[in-house]
């Protein structure tokens, strides 16, 4: 809808490439970028960093959610020159070329994504939460998640998960309400549990 | 994850967690925006309607022309000129062109695509745009809509049995208006396309977001004129959602394509959120009487419906079809056997409707059961009761309105929900709440689930006179291609286009059953290309339709792959086919040791049957694949104006619990019990997320959702912190169970589920707070703390 045309017509914006460097998931990387490109557009289309999703561009949705310094923040909601000399946290990042962490294979196991959209988002935010609060409860997560859209889940298995991982980072080996996507897993011969629980900072 | 335990038979029926995970969880999508199918794409920004209803009195785009970066501008003239109405299933009263052209009809509406060398560029020329508008009068009431010709699209009426009679006899009657707003599933990624149109060959290329091809790769060509070997449109590997909604994705394909024909370069466009929430495509508004015939005992005589489908500014196909989508199933549950609906369409100045989750389900049974509730109050028999005795009991069952129930169980689910939510208790701890003054209600709803839709009800806009004119309809096929190549790897193509089902891995488990071989080493691909995908006019992603037909035509195929590896093994270990075993990823001799002369490793056949065709048995042919198509059975054009609308028909039964807050209207459901019946689950992991996933959709239209608009027609519910979407600490947790009653006619005994609990959910919801604040008239949805709270007590 042209919303994002910042000009008043008529008067010709005058920008100029500003030289920034930052460091992303372990890279450092200097780029020139135009004083306006998003945050979102800068990973997304100068960095191919796709799994950065846009869902709304007003920040509700949460999908673009990644780490500016170590802190949960919109990629849509700044701008690429604000993270000037900052270490940037993507999805791509979490993983790497190795294993899946322990957050993404409770995803997986229990069902906590779909169409994969809301799940980068989702991702680094409840990693961030799990390493701020490891033993984070049920209502934290539901928290969390209010400020992600996920419209194919209904939720329950991705907080299912997430509880997952915390009770596990947490110590508890006894399994409590929400095991049934647990036992689901079980009974197709997959790993029932996360994995060690190793430090939760591994899945940020 | 390719980790999976050691292959055993027996993939269908397991809860086995998704292949297509893992590149998801790593941000290895590969959705619409993420992709440069062509280079140097160039990017359109959309100039559209701030109006519900406006006439463009000046347009100037020289402006935007002379901008910085821009290639050019598309406009409502352009597209007028190069291109065609959008056809529809019934003719419209307003020609639907790609972009206005001199009147805008709803909020968003396209009238002008600025073409630029990036996004940015665009969105400044966009802003050039200058269009000068005199606003008109919005139409937004669907009641007032038909009594005017250039809003009413269709009117028919519908007879079965002889409800006169059965209204004239009845002991009581009850009935209200129940209306259904248009809401949207509102997938989180919006609409994209990339558009490459190619001069010299007279084609264009589409990639895009899109949920088929079926009906509407059809519309969208005749639009651009061209046959339809000339689109090509291929749909990305990932879609971040649709339930329905992505349908409407044709119109861009559409408009973007006009561009890139116009402008002579590639142009890409990714919808954003304002303008999908504005624009893309909503659920079909209904507005709806209805009449519910009793004996005093309970019996069922007769329905009678008055509905009226708001379908919007314009009449998109595949609409009206939300009408008729649930026509085999207008009884729902019950036995009844007379049944009256007149069924009228209009436009108004809404966002146009066509598919969303569920379409036409919710709009039928809030209505339906609402009816049941209103009865049973009536009547002073418990709903739970009242359903039970009007339940249809013997299968197959044909509905008066030509539906086929081919198998079901009908009590055995209702009396599964009655013990799974302790009705009893509920009902005990409802007395005691209501003598402490608090409003407390049980709701109730029963719902067949119709799946696999059958091409040819919406013919039914039509009367059967002028039906003969068009080639008959029926059915709903889709096609599958199954290749082992010379290394062994084995690879599927369908074209279901899911976004997020986990086609691919159903599809996985079903091949590797018939080729004894673990899911993990088959590929499977499930978007499209028009060009070089097996599919039919039937092929996408709707209607429930992947677990009958989708999984149908991939088990045929993997049939004739896995009979052709069999007469390769018999020949090379002296048998015959039929003795052999494909298990483990070896052939068997079938009753034999597992010694070299008795097995053959699929790997080896594979090779066999690339590398040297000179040894294999008579008569085959070299390498292995097959293609196959699978059309379910019992599927007719109508005739009489019955028809069997769907192929299968699964079944939900809910209770809902709920309290409403005296002082604050605030709606608490305190339980919620779904149990179903969808034929054998394939995969009972993915059922279940298809189930909550539906409950949220439901859960939220009942109690938030709805796009709004003010008397001027402006759009209200333009952000998504307007539109709100329910939260994890908004969403009840439900307990659910599956019964699999196995269907007949689809290969493996599934029946759809994707759809149930949007259908149920509203209906349960509404009958719920109907009882909680003693009401014997509708509540209009959604049901908001504050609406609530102007009705406790009054």
């Amino acid at each position: 809808m042209a919303e994002g045309a910042p000009m008043a017509e008529g008067a010709p914006m005058v920008e100029r490439p500003i030289s920034i460097v930052v460091e992303v998931n372990g890279l450092r990387r200097r780029e020139h970028v135009m004083p306006r490109l998003l945050l979102s557009d800068f990973l997304r289309h100068r960095l191919g960093l796709t799994g950065t999703h846009v869902g709304c561009e007003h920040g509700v949705c949460g999908a673009c959610t990644v780490r500016v310094d170590g802190i949960p923040a919109r990629a849509c909601l700044m701008f690429a020159v604000q993270t000037d000399g900052c270490a940037i946290e993507t999805v791509e990042g979490l993983a790497g070329t190795g294993e899946l962490t322990p957050l993404q294979r409770a995803l997986h196991e229990a069902h906590g994504l779909q169409c994969g959209f809301c799940t980068p988002g989702i991702l680094i935010a409840a990693g961030d939460l799990l390493e701020r609060r490891p033993g984070a409860d049920r209502a934290e997560i539901e928290a969390l998640l209010s400020g992600h859209v996920c419209r194919c889940t209904g939720y329950r298995p991705i907080v299912d998960a997430i509880e997952r991982v915390a009770r596990d980072a947490a110590g508890h080996t006894a399994r409590g309400d929400h095991a049934d996507d647990a036992d689901d897993a079980d009974a197709n011969g997959d790993p029932g549990g996360p994995g060690d629980p190793g430090d939760p900072g591994e899945a940020a | 994850m390719t980790d999976q335990a050691v292959a055993t038979r027996g993939w269908i029926g397991r809860a086995l967690p998704r292949f297509e995970d893992e590149a998801l969880l790593r941000g290895r999508g590969r959705f619409i925006d993420d992709l440069e199918p062509v280079p140097g794409a160039h990017h359109a920004a959309i100039v559209r309607s701030p109006h519900a209803h406006a006439r463009i009195r000046h347009l100037d785009v020289s402006a935007a022309e002379a901008a910085d970066g821009v290639t050019g501008v598309l406009t409502g003239a352009d597209v007028q000129a190069m291109s065609r109405p959008f056809a529809a299933a019934a003719p419209s009263p307003v020609p639907y062109y790609a972009a206005a052209v001199d009147t805008v009809r709803h909020v968003g509406e396209p009238v002008a695509v600025v073409v630029a060398r990036d996004r940015y560029l665009a969105e400044d020329a966009a802003a050039r745009v200058r269009v000068d508008y005199d606003p008109l009068a919005p139409v937004l009431d669907a009641r007032a809509a038909v009594h005017d010709s250039d809003a009413l699209v269709s009117e028919r009426s519908f007879h079965y049995g002889d409800p006169e009679a059965a209204f004239a006899h009845a002991d009581v009657i009850v009935g209200g208006r129940f209306d259904f707003p248009a809401w949207t599933g509102l997938p989180l990624e919006g609409y994209g396309v990339v558009a490459d149109w190619d001069p010299g060959a007279g084609t264009l290329t589409a990639w895009c977001n899109f949920q088929g091809p079926f009906t509407l790769h059809g519309v969208a060509a005749a639009a651009l004129g061209l046959p339809g070997t000339r689109l090509r449109v291929i749909t990305p590997e990932h879609s971040g959602g649709s339930f329905g909604i992505k349908s409407g994705v044709f119109v861009y394909v559409a408009l973007i394509g006009l561009a890139s024909r116009k402008l002579g370069v590639p142009v890409r466009w990714t919808e954003d959120r304002l303008e999908h929430l504005a624009a893309s495509q909503t659920s079909t508004g209904r507005c709806a009487e209805i009449e519910g015939a009793f004996a005093a005992d309970g019996e069922l005589l007769g329905v009678r419906i008055d509905a009226i489908d708001d379908v919007g500014a314009y009449l998109r196909a595949p609409e009206p079809a939300s009408m008729y989508r649930m026509h085999g199933a207008l009884t729902g549950a019950y036995r009844v056997r007379n049944l009256a609906l007149r069924a009228r369409v209009v436009l108004t100045n809404r966002c146009p409707s066509a598919l969303n989750r569920g379409f036409g389900g919710p709009q039928h049974y809030l209505p339906l059961e609402g009816m049941m509730a209103l009865g049973a109050r009536r009547l002073r028999i418990d709903p739970l009761r009242l359903a039970e005795l009007n339940l249809v009991r013997r299968f197959p069952y044909e509905t008066p309105s030509g539906g086929l129930y081919a198998s079901g169980d009908f009590a055995g689910c209702l009396r599964e929900a009655r013990e799974l939510s302790g009705y009893e208790a509920r009902r005990e701890e409802r007395r005691r709440a209501r003598r402490a003054g608090r409003l407390y209600g049980i709701g109730v709803a029963c719902v067949v689930e119709p799946s696999i839709s059958n091409m040819g009800y919406v013919t039914l806009v039509e009367e059967e006179a002028s039906r003969g004119n068009a080639l008959p309809k029926s059915g709903n096929a889709e096609g599958a291609t199954v290749t082992i190549n010379p290394a062994g790897g084995i690879g599927v193509r369908v074209s279901t286009t899911p976004q997020g089902q986990g086609h691919g891995t159903v599809v996985a488990q079903v091949v590797a059953d018939a080729l004894g071989v673990d899911p993990s080493q088959v590929a499977v691909r499930a978007d499209a290309d028009t060009s070089f995908s097996p599919w039919t006019v039937a092929s996408g992603n709707y209607s429930s339709r992947f677990s009958g037909v989708g999984v149908g035509a991939a088990l045929r195929a993997t049939e004739q792959v896995a009979g052709k590896l069999r007469a390769i093994a018999g020949h090379v270990l002296g048998a015959d086919a039929d003795e052999i075993e494909l298990r483990d990823g070896v052939a068997h001799l079938r009753g034999s040791g597992d010694g070299a002369e008795t097995t053959v490793s699929l790997r080896r056949l594979a090779g066999m049957a690339h590398w040297n065709p000179e040894g294999l048995p008579e008569g085959l042919e070299p390498g292995l694949a097959a293609t196959a198509y699978y059309a379910a059975p019992e599927l007719a054009p109508p005739v009489d104006d019955r028809i069997s609308a769907s192929t299968e028909n699964g079944f939900v039964v809910d209770i809902a619990v709920v309290e409403v807050d005296r002082a604050t209207g605030r709606l608490a459901v305190i339980d919620y019990v779904s149990v179903h019946d969808a034929g054998r689950l394939l995969n009972p992991l993915l059922a279940e997320g298809q189930v909550i996933g539906g409950f949220a959709h439901g859960f939220g239209a009942v109690t938030r959702e709805a796009h709004a608009h003010g008397a001027d027609g402006e759009l209200l519910t333009d952000t998504l912190k307007d539109y709100l979407c329910p939260t994890p600490a908004d969403l009840p947790a439900v307990r659910t169970a599956h019964r699999e009653t196995p269907s007949p006619l689809t290969p493996l005994g599934a029946k759809g589920l994707g759809e149930g609990t949007t259908m149920s959910v509203p209906a349960a919801i509404h009958n719920a707070v109907m009882d909680a604040l003693h009401r014997d008239a509708p509540i209009a949805l959604p049901l908001t703390p504050a609406r609530l709270w102007e009705l406790i007590d009054a």
